[in-house]
């Protein structure tokens, strides 16, 4: 059914919220809650890179922008001049101005000029793509294999080969720091993007082709990224997550999420429950009968951030209401509405919320 | 002050105005008479208001576009009516607005600036013009029809680039892509009518004396906007093909999931998408080239040069598509390959600029409402020229490809560029096609008002992209450093619509409380101003005979006309083929 335009009911509570909530969010910045590691890198900047990949570019960005700074200056300056000056004075409006029809001399100048500034920063541009697309991967690097899917990422951790997934998990890359982390792009469906600007520019995750980046972090953190190509409905909620940790966390992270799943007979109703419905069809849990392809692997989810590709935050309320509607929080995503009673909720929220 | 040179022409003896034509009422004929026309202007006039009127659907759904961008996480439009909104403003904005345009821009002036009475192929051009008008239609009536076979859908929301294989049906149920698919396809058929009646009529149907290189730079921009019609159109009609074949017949062309390539569309769609960035842009070029030098009360500098700079443009604008795809992962030479074309396509757009600078030198500028709009189109076309250099740095589009950065980059083309140049030629034109002037103090309101409204909305967005705002995206988090810009650039909307208010009541009180234009209200110097205003269905009582790019100069000033001025070569040339007056 076609929805309506606006719904009257939504903008009614944002309208009451919005006065209460703007103001102090933009004063302060409302950051995102923290990482395991310290600081949230929410507010990023293109020209404050996090990254050797993002520093790469850096130089002919700045460049290129002071550049055409000073053109802009000279030609405006030259522009608003022109106007001041040869403005028509009152009473002189049937005299008319010398007939200049041009000059070759100035012509040549102004063809010349340009053409050097632009040969200038061709060569630049060649080489800054060179360095960073050429560049060679060390033989240590972190693989890992990036899948894009409407509207989340389904991140494999492949072996020191490159050949074989030995872990699966979603929406939040953990790398460690000042190392080359080799990234494979891959697509399940449609084109989608993967940016994270402190760390490096995007590149696209398309069907049917593996795309590769690298980037080498050199900040802790946890730094918020996007999808950047346009995917469907909800594009605007295909957010990212890379935590950048030092090589002994990440050490940490990656052995515990390597690890079987957490067993805890308290929550032994929310297993029983979640194998009987057809959670199973789409999620996997490892070592288990559950080993669905199409939605994130639940093995390890309550080591993550947030909740639907970064729409809220995780805990057990928010799992609770997205296990009740996951189309109220994220509206038009492929998780249908499982009609789930009050108990099964209970029961498979707090099974989920055991698998730390 | 135009009031002064009303007659001049008719004054000084120029052949055509001595045997005067009788202005035709816009109002003759009612409307059988607008329905069944086949006059160049009349069809012109359409074109621009269809064209006007779609602008105003499409830029309400840019206000809620703006309305639902205003704050982080709002919850006014709902994500798949906000893809819906930005698929169609933007589908809108380019082939329902800017196209028929400035195909009515060529239409109404190339008959009058080459001294003809009609275009070469006037049938064609209704024809043209009727399709346009319904594909356009069609296109709308997807909110409509489109829900009514699988009962989802609605208006296309693949976004107005539909990248495969989000046009697939796996992807996008209903029949919503396949409106978009047709109706652009119906739309395309009629902008190469245009193309095709241009260039015959500019190059088979010029008055005597008028040789090419004393054609208005009009009509040269609007060769070169023809033919770039004729190039580029047809590699997205044979992908909207395709499309349709894969969606109906199981071509599999982009269908990624039985062995297309997603890839493959975007090389079809760009190798039209770039191109037609300067076909819109051309006729921009075009109107700042004839308002520019009668405004600055010189000729235009280096005439010859811009001639050659738009055609290199044109040539070289085939070469860049791939600059819309630095991202995909093309190989470092074809990234260097395809920046370096890029660039190069700077050096003449300088030379365009410098060249409307060299024009205001040493000239007498009047402030008027139609040299305002030019003169905003010069800085904010210089913007975005120079963004457009920033975009060209590979490495740079890395981190700033499909982010709000570019959405700030292509509207101060295209608004800041083209569609103050449209206005530019409204406020210019206007007396020409309905007899009246446009209120001057109506028009600065519109014009400062909108000015400031469309830099504060689209400003801002520069720095939202660098901030790493991607493009397309119905909310966003708080606390990303975003809300303020976003803030600013919605409450410029509201100076924007203030503005348009301004611009479509002066149209209306114009056309029946407006002064009198007369023939040449502007004291300018190209043929469409010694005929009556509106001119008659005729447009000229006898045929005109120019001896130089101005020939309303020549007659004005009879001691020191044009050709005396003219190349050597081209001078000795005419003397022996054409009598002086």
């Amino acid at each position: 059914m076609p929805r309506p335009f606006i719904q009257s009911r939504r903008l009614l509570s944002r309208l009451t919220g919005m006065l209460v909530l703007i103001a102090p969010s933009i004063a302060f910045g409302q950051a995102p809650e923290t990482a395991s590691n310290g600081v949230v890198h929410a507010k990023q900047n293109i020209f404050v890179p996090m990254s050797a990949a993002a520093e790469e570019v850096l130089g002919v960005s700045w460049l290129v922008t002071g550049i055409c700074t000073a053109i802009f200056a000279i030609v405006a300056g030259l522009l608003t001049y022109a106007i001041i000056k040869f403005r028509s004075k009152p009473g002189e409006e049937r005299l008319e101005p010398p007939q200049i029809y041009g000059s070759f001399q100035i012509e040549l100048a102004w063809t010349i000029i340009p053409i050097m500034i632009v040969f200038l920063l061709a060569l630049v541009t060649a080489r800054t793509i060179g360095t960073v697309q050429a560049r060679q991967i060390p033989a240590d690097a972190v693989k890992i294999k990036v899948i894009g899917r409407q509207w989340w990422w389904e991140i494999h951790y492949l072996s020191a080969d490159g050949k074989t997934t030995e872990m699966i998990t979603a929406n939040e890359l953990h790398v460690p720091v000042n190392k080359v982390t080799h990234l494979y792009l891959q697509s399940a469906d449609v084109v989608h993007a993967f940016w994270v600007p402190a760390l490096a520019g995007k590149t696209d995750l398309i069907p049917n082709h593996t795309n590769e980046m690298w980037i080498e972090p050199n900040t802790l953190g946890t730094f918020l990224g996007n999808c950047a190509e346009y995917c469907g409905t909800q594009h605007a909620n295909m957010l990212l997550r890379v935590v950048v940790d030092d090589q002994a966390g990440y050490d940490k992270w990656l052995a515990a999420q390597k690890a079987p799943p957490v067993e805890d007979t308290a929550v032994a109703a929310g297993k029983d429950t979640f194998f009987r419905t057809s959670c199973i069809n789409c999620h996997a849990v490892d070592g288990t009968i559950a080993k669905g392809v199409f939605g994130p692997d639940l093995t390890h989810m309550m080591s993550r951030q947030t909740i639907a590709a970064g729409v809220a935050p995780l805990n057990k309320e928010t799992l609770r209401e997205w296990l009740r509607d996951p189309q109220e929080m994220k509206h038009g995503n492929l998780m249908p509405n499982m009609q789930l009673t009050e108990k099964e909720l209970d029961d498979i929220t707090e099974y989920l919320a055991s698998l730390k | 002050m135009a009031d002064s040179h009303l007659t001049t022409a008719t004054a000084k003896g120029f052949p055509v105005a001595e045997a005067h034509a009788e202005e035709k009422s816009l109002w003759a004929g009612g409307i059988h008479g607008w329905l069944f026309t086949v006059d160049h202007k009349r069809l012109g006039i359409l074109y621009i208001c269809s064209g006007l009127f779609f602008f105003l659907v499409a830029g309400v759904m840019a206000a809620l576009i703006r309305l639902q961008l205003m704050w982080p996480r709002a919850e006014i439009i709902e994500p798949e009516v906000f893809n819906r909104f930005f698929t169609m403003h933007g589908t809108t904005m380019v082939f329902l607005v800017g196209m028929p345009i400035i195909a009515g821009m060529a239409n109404y002036l190339v008959p009058l600036q080459i001294g003809t009475r009609d275009m070469a192929f006037p049938r064609l051009n209704a024809f043209g013009f009727w399709i346009f008008f319904f594909g356009s239609l069609l296109l709308y009536f997807s909110y409509i029809g489109a829900p009514g076979l699988y009962n989802k859908g609605s208006a296309p929301d693949v976004g107005w680039f539909a990248y495969a294989p989000l046009t697939s049906r796996a992807f996008s149920k209903g029949t919503s892509t396949d409106y978009w698919a047709l109706s652009i396809l119906l739309t395309g058929i009629g902008s190469i009518a245009t193309a095709i009646n241009v260039i015959v009529t500019a190059f088979c149907l010029r008055c005597k004396g008028m040789t090419l290189m004393r054609m208005p730079l009009f009509v040269w921009m609007s060769i070169v906007m023809a033919f770039l019609m004729i190039l580029a159109l047809p590699a997205l009609s044979a992908a909207q093909i395709m499309l349709l074949l894969d969606r109906y017949l199981g071509a599999a062309f982009f269908d990624t999931q039985a062995g297309g390539s997603a890839t493959i569309w975007m090389h079809f769609f760009w190798i039209f998408g770039h191109p037609e960035v300067y076909i819109l842009i051309m006729p921009g070029f075009a109107a700042a080239s004839e308002i520019i030098p009668v405004f600055s009360r010189k000729p235009i500098f280096g005439y010859p040069i811009m001639v050659a700079a738009s055609v290199a443009i044109a040539f070289l604008s085939l070469g860049v598509w791939a600059h819309h795809m630095f991202t995909i992962g093309l190989p470092p030479l074809g990234n260097t390959f395809f920046a370096f074309a890029t660039m190069v396509i700077a050096v003449p757009t300088g030379i365009k600029i410098f060249n409307w600078l060299g024009t205001m030198w040493g000239g007498k500028i009047r402030l008027q409402t139609p040299m305002l709009f030019c003169i905003a189109f010069l800085f904010q076309f210089l913007i975005a020229g120079l963004t457009g250099i920033m975009l060209a740095v590979t490495p740079f589009d890395w981190q700033l490809h499909d982010s709000y950065f570019v959405v700030a980059h292509f509207h101060y083309v295209l608004i800041g560029g083209l569609l103050f140049a449209i206005f530019a030629t409204i406020y210019y034109w206007y007396p020409k096609a309905t007899g009246r002037m446009l209120s001057e103090t109506l028009g600065k309101w519109h014009f400062w008002v909108f000015m400031i409204g469309f830099n504060l909305t689209f400003g801002p967005q520069h720095i939202a992209g660098i901030l790493g705002m991607p493009r397309r995206i119905y909310t966003y988090d708080a606390g990303r450093g975003w809300e303020i810009w976003n803030q600013l650039s919605s409450i410029g909307v509201i100076f924007q619509a203030i503005g348009l208010l301004f611009f479509v009541y002066n149209l209306v009180w114009a056309l029946y409380r407006g002064k009198k234009a007369g023939d040449d209200p502007w004291d300018a110097w190209t043929l469409e101003w010694t005929t009556t205003s509106p001119p008659p269905d005729y447009n000229f009582e006898t045929d005109p005979v120019v001896n130089s790019r101005r020939p309303l100069w020549d007659i004005k000033h009879p001691n020191d006309p044009d050709w005396h001025h003219d190349d050597p070569e081209m001078f000795r040339k005419s003397a022996k083929t054409s009598q002086h007056p």
